[in-house]
C-alpha cells in the first residue's frame, strides 16, 4: 500500500485479522474550540464551572443583533489565522477546523503524520510511514464569506471580489486545512446538516478497519453565518434567551459555531504512540426518519435507530452506557423525539445524560466533533456535564438530565448522538480501552 | 369576507406553489392541513409570512398556527378581526 | 469488486429511462480506431445527440409526473427533482430486472412503532428500495441556496420563509429519496469537489464489503444555476467563443463547457446486472506528471489488467488546451495504443461528471466491450480512475 491512494485492492482482504468491521479504532487525541474556549482545556474548565458561551452577537454583523443570542467563538479572524498559520482571508470555517485539527494532531502526538514524504514520492508517510486522511464535516462551507460578496454580485453581476466565493465549496475549508497539516493521501467531506461530524467519525473509522488508512483526523466545523441564522428564525426555532434543552417550557436553539476533531488511529499506529489511546470508537450507526425533512418523528424512529444500531455494533446493553451526550437542541421537536426515542430504548434505567449544548449552543456542521471531543474527555475524567438551566423536567419523560457537574465517575461507555436535517440520525458510543 | 377569502386562496397558491390547485378547489371551510389539502408544518411558516407581507399582521406565536391556518374562513376571520387601523 | 445492478442518468443529452439508454446503445462507437477524429480521439455519439454551441449545457429532463408526486414536487428544485428522478428510474431498472435476487432489495415497509407521515405519499408501490442511499454532489442545492440569499439581502433579513433555506442543505436529494421510498436504512451525503462521487462510491462499497447492506443506491448530483454560471465563467472556466460540443476536443482553446446532472446506481455484491466494477481509486494533488501516470500505473497492476484486455478509456478531456495536452501526455505515456474516447463534450465539465462517465463505461459494457477504464481529473488535484468490466469476464 506504500505511496498507494485508497485502493479496492486492499479492501478485498476483507474482515479477518487487524481489519474489518469489529476491528478497533482508536482515539488518540482530541481537539475543540468552541465559544466556551479555544481549546479543550479551556472548554473543559468552562463545562466544570457552568458557564455558557452564548451572548449578543459581537462578531456576526445581522438585523437580529439584539433580539438573537447567539454563542461565538471570541477570536476574530485574524487571530484565528495567526493561531493556525492560514490566511486571515480563508473562511472562518476553515479557520475553526485548523485550530480544532491542529490540537487533535498535536494531542496525539501525531504532527507531520500526513507530511508529504518527498524523498520517496509517497503520500501520507513520514518516517513512519502512515497513511493519513482528514475527514471533515461543514453544513455550509464558506457562506460566511459568500454572504458578504452576495450583496456586490447581486447589485452587479460583475462585481464581487471572487476570492471571496473561491472557498464556497463544502471542501474547499477541508481542502485548506488538509494542505495545512500537509495531508494529502485521502481528503473528503460529509454534509449531512446537524449529523455531518458524527457521520465523518464513523467514515474515518471505517477507511482504518478496511485497512485504506492508518491514522484520520475526522471530525467538523462550521462559522456562524447570516445565511444559517436567518434559516434557522424562518422556521422559529431559536430561542431569543439562552436555550433550555429537555425543559418543559424550551422554546429552541441557539446557534453557535466551532470545531471539534477526534485523531483516529489503526491498532498498528496505536502500539507506537507515546501514551495509550484515549478511548476506542466501539460503537457507531446512522439511520434515517425518513418523516419529514426537518422535523423528527414524534417517536424518534430514525434516533432510535441510530442509538440500537450502535449499541449492537459495540455489542453493549443499552445498561452499560454511563453517559450520553445527547443531540438536545432545544427544541420542541428535537427534544421530545429524541427522549422518546431513549425512552424507547433505555426504559426503566436512565444513565446520567446532557446536552452539552447549553454551553456551546448548537453548532451544526460541528457539533459531532465537539460532542465527541467532550465523551472522550468524558471518560478520561469521569465527567458528567449539567445540563444547564433546566427549571422543568419535560413532563412527557420518565427521566430527568443532570444539572450538576460531577467527575471522578466510573464511566467506560459514552453515547453520543446528533440528528440532523432530511431525518439524518447518528449516534456514536467511545469506550474506555 | 368573500373577496377576502377569494384573495386568500390566490395567494396561499402563489405562496406555497400549489401548481395543481385552482382556487376554487380550496373550499371556504375545508381543512388546509393534512386531511384537507394536505398542508404540512413548513407551509405553516409560509403563511405566517404571508400574513406578514400582505396583510402586516404578525402571529404572536408559531403554536397559533393550527388554529388560524385551519380553513380559509379561519385565516380570513384572524385577518378582520386583526387588521391594523 | 461490486456489481451494477441499474442505472439511472439525467444529463444533457437524451439518458433517461428506456429511450435513454437505447439512445446510447450500440450505435456511435468503433473501437477499431478506424473513427478516429484528427486529435486522435474517437468521438462518441449517441443515436440522436443534443447539440449545443454554447459554454452552458443543460439537463434534459423527464416528465416527473410518473416519479415525484405533485405535492411533493412543489418544494423541489430542479437538483433535487433531477436526482429524485434518476434515482427512481435506476431503482425500477432493477426492479424490473427478470429474476431479481431476493437480496437485493426490501419493499417498504414502515418499522415498528413508525408514525403516519404527513409530508409523504408513502412508499411507492411496487419499487425497490434499497437498504442505504449515499449522495455525493460538490455545489449541493445551488439554487435554493442563491434564492433564500438573495431574499435575504433584498429583504434585509425581514420577511423570508423557510422552503428555499430548507431545500438548501446539502443531503436534500439523499434526504427526498430516502422520504420517498420510507428508507429508514443508511444515509449519507459527500460534497467534497471533484471527489464527492467518489466518496460516495467508496462508502457504498465499504457498506456492501461489511454485510451492512445487500444493496446500495449511490449517485453524483451537480446542478448550473445562472449565478453558478456566471461567477465560474468570470474565474474564466469556460471557452468564450462559439463551439459546438461535439467538437468539443478540436478546439485547442483555453476554457471548456460548463455540465450537469444526476446520475445513480444500484449497487450489489451479488454477480449479475449490467457491469461489474472492478475498482475505484482516487488521488488527490499529485507532484508531477510522472506521480500521476505512477498512480494509473499502480492502479493497473493492482488489478492485473493489461493494457491490451482494455477495449477502451474513458478520459476526462474537456477542450481545454491546458488541461487536455495533460492528459496527451499521460496517454502517450501510459496507453499509446489503446482506443480513447471522451465523454465531456455529452455532460459538460463538472465535479460530479464522473458518474456520467461510470454510466456510460456501463452503456458501453451492454453494448459489447468487455473492459473499460475511465480516468478523470478535476483542476489538476483531483484524480480519480475506474475500472469497469463485463459480468462474468
Amino acid at each position: 500500500m506504500k505511496g498507494s491512494p485508497v485502493t479496492n485492492a486492499s479492501a478485498s482482504t476483507g474482515p479477518s485479522g487487524a481489519q474489518g468491521l469489529h476491528a478497533p479504532v482508536w482515539v488518540a487525541g482530541t481537539g475543540v474550540i468552541s465559544a466556551i474556549g479555544q481549546n479543550r482545556d479551556q472548554c473543559l474548565q468552562s463545562l466544570r464551572l457552568g458557564q455558557a458561551g452564548m451572548a449578543p452577537m459581537q462578531r456576526l454583523e445581522s438585523i437580529h443583533k439584539d433580539t438573537i443570542p447567539v454563542a461565538e467563538v471570541k477570536l476574530s479572524n485574524e487571530e484565528l489565522a495567526a493561531f493556525s498559520g492560514l490566511a486571515p482571508t480563508s473562511s472562518r470555517t476553515a479557520l475553526l477546523s485548523a485550530v480544532a485539527a491542529l490540537e487533535a494532531l498535536a494531542d496525539a502526538g501525531l504532527v507531520g503524520a500526513g507530511a508529504r514524504d518527498e524523498s520517496s514520492g509517497s503520500r501520507g508517510a513520514t518516517s513512519v510511514g502512515w497513511r493519513t486522511g482528514f475527514i471533515s464535516a461543514n453544513s455550509v462551507g464558506g457562506m460566511d464569506l459568500t454572504e458578504d460578496f452576495y450583496p456586490a454580485f447581486l447589485a452587479d453581476p460583475a462585481k464581487g471580489r471572487l476570492r471571496q466565493v473561491i472557498q464556497h465549496e463544502c471542501g474547499a475549508a477541508t481542502e485548506a486545512v488538509a494542505d495545512l497539516l500537509g495531508i494529502n493521501h485521502y481528503v473528503s467531506t460529509i454534509s449531512t446538516a446537524c449529523s455531518s461530524s458524527a457521520n465523518a467519525i464513523f467514515f474515518g473509522a471505517r477507511l482504518i478497519k478496511h485497512g485504506y488508512l492508518d491514522v484520520v483526523i475526522a471530525g467538523g466545523t462550521d462559522s456562524l453565518s447570516r445565511f444559517t441564522l436567518n434559516g434557522f428564525n424562518t422556521l422559529m426555532i431559536l430561542d431569543n434567551a439562552w436555550c433550555k434543552p429537555f425543559d418543559e417550557n424550551r422554546k429552541g436553539l441557539n446557534l453557535g459555531e466551532g470545531a471539534g476533531y477526534v485523531v483516529l488511529v489503526s491498532a498498528a499506529v496505536a502500539a507506537t504512540l507515546k501514551r495509550p489511546p484515549l478511548a476506542r470508537l466501539s460503537g457507531y450507526a446512522n439511520a434515517n426518519d425518513a418523516y419529514h425533512q426537518t422535523a423528527s418523528s414524534p417517536d424518534g424512529t430514525g434516533s432510535f435507530m441510530a442509538m440500537k444500531g450502535a449499541l449492537t455494533l459495540s455489542g453493549l446493553a443499552p445498561s452499560e452506557i454511563d453517559y450520553i451526550n445527547l443531540h438536545g437542541t432545544g427544541t420542541q421537536n428535537n427534544d421530545i423525539a429524541e427522549g422518546t426515542a431513549i425512552k424507547r430504548l433505555f426504559d426503566p434505567t436512565y444513565p446520567p445524560m446532557s446536552s452539552t449544548k447549553s454551553f456551546t449552543g448548537h453548532t451544526l456542521g460541528g457539533c459531532g466533533g465537539i460532542e465527541a471531543v467532550f465523551s472522550v474527555l468524558s471518560l478520561q475524567g469521569g465527567y458528567i456535564y449539567p445540563n444547564l438551566r433546566l427549571e422543568t423536567p419535560m413532563k412527557e419523560l420518565p427521566f430527568e438530565v443532570a444539572t450538576t457537574f460531577s467527575e471522578g465517575r466510573p464511566i467506560n461507555h459514552v453515547l453520543s448522538n446528533s440528528f440532523g436535517f432530511g431525518g439524518n440520525c447518528t449516534s456514536l458510543i467511545f469506550s474506555k480501552l | 369576507m368573500d373577496q377576502l377569502m377569494a384573495n386568500l386562496k390566490r395567494q396561499i397558491i402563489a405562496q406555497l406553489n400549489l401548481k395543481d390547485l385552482k382556487p376554487e378547489d380550496i373550499g371556504d371551510d375545508q381543512p388546509l392541513f393534512v386531511e384537507g389539502i394536505g398542508l404540512d408544518s413548513i407551509d405553516a411558516l409560509e403563511l405566517i409570512v404571508l400574513l406578514q407581507q400582505e396583510y402586516k399582521i404578525k402571529l404572536a406565536s408559531a403554536e397559533d398556527g393550527p388554529k388560524v391556518f385551519y380553513t380559509v374562513r379561519t385565516m380570513a376571520q384572524y385577518i378582520t378581526d386583526h387588521q391594523p387601523a | 469488486m461490486v456489481y451494477i445492478r441499474s442505472i439511472g442518468n439525467v444529463s444533457p443529452q437524451a439518458t433517461f429511462g428506456a429511450e435513454g439508454r437505447a439512445n446510447f446503445g450500440t450505435t456511435g462507437f468503433e473501437p477499431s480506431g478506424t473513427a478516429a477524429s484528427a486529435t486522435g480521439r474517437d468521438l462518441i455519439t449517441p443515436a440522436a445527440p443534443a447539440v449545443y454551441t454554447g459554454n452552458r449545457l443543460k439537463a434534459i429532463e423527464p416528465d416527473y409526473s410518473k416519479y415525484i408526486d405533485a405535492k411533493l414536487i412543489r418544494r423541489m428544485s430542479r437538483i433535487i427533482r433531477m436526482g429524485v428522478a434518476a434515482a427512481m428510474d435506476c431503482l425500477d431498472g432493477a426492479a424490473a430486472e427478470p429474476g431479481a435476487p431476493t437480496g437485493a432489495g426490501v419493499r417498504a415497509e414502515a418499522p415498528q412503532g413508525a408514525a403516519a407521515t404527513p409530508t409523504t405519499v408513502g412508499a411507492s408501490p411496487g419499487r425497490l428500495v434499497p437498504e442505504a442511499i449515499i449522495t455525493g454532489t460538490a455545489y449541493g442545492c445551488l439554487e435554493d441556496t442563491v434564492t433564500f440569499l438573495r431574499r435575504m439581502v433584498e429583504n434585509k433579513e425581514e420577511m423570508l420563509t423557510p422552503t428555499a433555506f430548507i431545500q438548501s442543505t446539502h443531503n436534500t436529494v439523499g434526504a427526498q429519496i430516502a422520504l420517498m421510498l420510507q428508507c429508514h436504512g443508511y444515509n449519507n451525503t459527500f460534497v467534497h469537489s471533484g471527489f464527492s462521487f467518489e466518496s460516495a462510491l467508496l462508502d457504498a462499497q465499504m457498506l456492501l464489503e461489511e454485510g451492512q447492506a445487500n444493496n446500495v443506491l449511490v449517485g453524483g448530483v451537480d446542478e448550473i444555476t445562472d449565478t453558478s454560471h456566471t461567477i465560474l465563467e468570470r474565474f474564466g472556466l469556460f471557452k468564450r467563443e462559439t463551439v459546438s460540443n461535439l467538437e468539443l476536443y478540436d478546439t485547442k482553446t483555453k476554457g471548456t463547457i460548463n455540465g450537469e446532472g444526476a446520475v445513480f446506481f444500484l449497487l450489489s455484491k451479488e454477480p449479475g446486472g449490467l457491469a461489474r466494477l472492478d475498482g475505484m481509486e482516487t488521488f488527490y494533488k499529485p507532484t508531477d506528471l510522472e506521480d500521476t501516470t505512477q498512480h494509473i500505473r499502480g492502479f493497473l497492476n493492482r488489478h492485473q489488467v493489461s493494457l491490451a484486455a482494455i477495449d477502451l478509456i474513458l478520459l476526462g478531456i474537456n477542450g481545454n488546451i491546458l488541461e487536455d495536452e495533460a492528459y496527451d501526455l499521460i496517454r502517450s505515456q501510459v496507453f499509446p495504443n489503446t482506443p480513447v474516447a471522451g465523454f465531456k463534450h455529452l455532460c459538460g465539465e463538472y465535479p460530479t461528471a464522473s458518474a456520467f462517465a461510470l454510466w456510460l463505461a456501463t452503456q458501453k459494457i451492454q453494448s459489447g466491450l468487455k473492459r473499460v477504464l475511465i480516468y478523470n481529473q478535476q483542476q489538476q488535484s483531483h484524480h480519480s480512475l475506474y475500472l469497469v468490466s463485463a459480468c462474468g469476464t
